[in-house]
């Protein structure tokens, strides 16, 4: 199980709570479609994925992006058991979903690129590590139910 | 492997990197989130919290021999496998290199651009800057045996 000491979970808390949950979620999804596009073959009732401009105003893959990162944001109140809380959504993504794990750590490395963009000074060496280690922990209990 | 837009692009946002700094803290960022990465480094002095690391002469110098090699490598898109082949061979037979830490420092630059440039660091040149990386971190395990 993956320990995070205070530091780290305040560390977090506090850029977290300077994110547009609406905002870096739509973003982080869109950028995932357009840097690793054979990623858009989940997401084909989408509508228009055509270009760069068509991912990122699409309204479906902002909402859904919000989604996901409401979900990201609930996780980060239970840093100590992420399993846990990732465990329903774990059986959907193997179960029905189907989608590759790797996909996980992919989103997650967006996210940080998000966070890198949006929060320059914030975004320190340190802020990074933690924030990596945050993403690759919930990529992993995202994964765990998988079989 | 990139298209001619994307190679006009990527030029241009890279033609504005202060390539000693953003190669001092991409490699610094490197030790720091990835700290196994360090046991290459052991020479480099005092790495034993993030301050130290980023702000150690070493790291710094050695950033920018790694990001001014790769700014060459920007120069020969079409045969990155070519511009790195020494590389490579140094890489693997000498400094006994995992390739994986390629990929993670690569990851670890679109970071650093990222944060440094923001809303220009568009998706568009995300997706550019990947590829290059990708391809920059292929051509150095290339001539791995």
């Amino acid at each position: 199980m993956v320990h995070f000491t205070s530091e780290e979970k305040a560390a977090v808390a506090s850029l977290w709570a300077k994110v547009n949950v609406e905002a870096v979620g739509g973003e982080s999804l869109a950028r995932l479609l357009i840097v690793y596009p054979w990623t858009q073959r989940f997401f084909d009732s989408f509508g228009n994925l055509h270009s760069e401009s068509a991912i990122m105003g699409n309204p479906k893959v902002k909402a859904h992006g919000k989604k996901v990162l409401n979900s990201f944001g609930n996780a980060i109140k239970h840093m100590d058991d992420l399993k846990g809380t990732f465990a329903d959504l774990s059986e959907l993504h193997c179960d029905k979903l189907h989608v590759d794990p790797e996909n996980f750590r992919l989103l997650g490395n967006m996210i940080l690129i998000v966070l890198a963009t949006h929060f320059s000074k914030e975004f320190t060496p340190q802020m990074q590590a933690t924030w990596q280690k945050l993403t690759n922990a919930m990529a992993n209990a995202l994964a765990h139910k998988y079989h | 492997m990139l298209t001619a837009e994307e190679k006009t692009s990527v030029t241009a946002l890279f033609g504005k990197v202060k390539v000693d700094e953003v190669g001092g803290e991409a490699l610094g960022r490197l030790l720091v989130v990835y700290p196994w990465t360090q046991r290459f480094f052991e020479h480099f002095g005092d790495l034993s919290t993030a301050d130290a690391v980023m702000g150690n002469p070493q790291v710094k110098a050695h950033g920018k021999k790694v990001l001014e090699s790769f700014s060459d490598g920007l120069k020969h898109l079409d045969d990155l496998k070519g511009a790195f082949a020494k590389l490579s061979e140094l890489h693997c037979d000498k400094l006994h290199v995992d390739p994986e830490n390629f990929r993670l420092l690569g990851n670890v630059l679109v970071v650093v651009l990222a944060r440094r440039f923001g809303g220009e660091f568009t998706p568009e040149l995300q997706a550019s800057f990947q590829k290059v990386v990708t391809g920059v971190a292929n051509a150095l395990a290339h001539r791995y045996h």
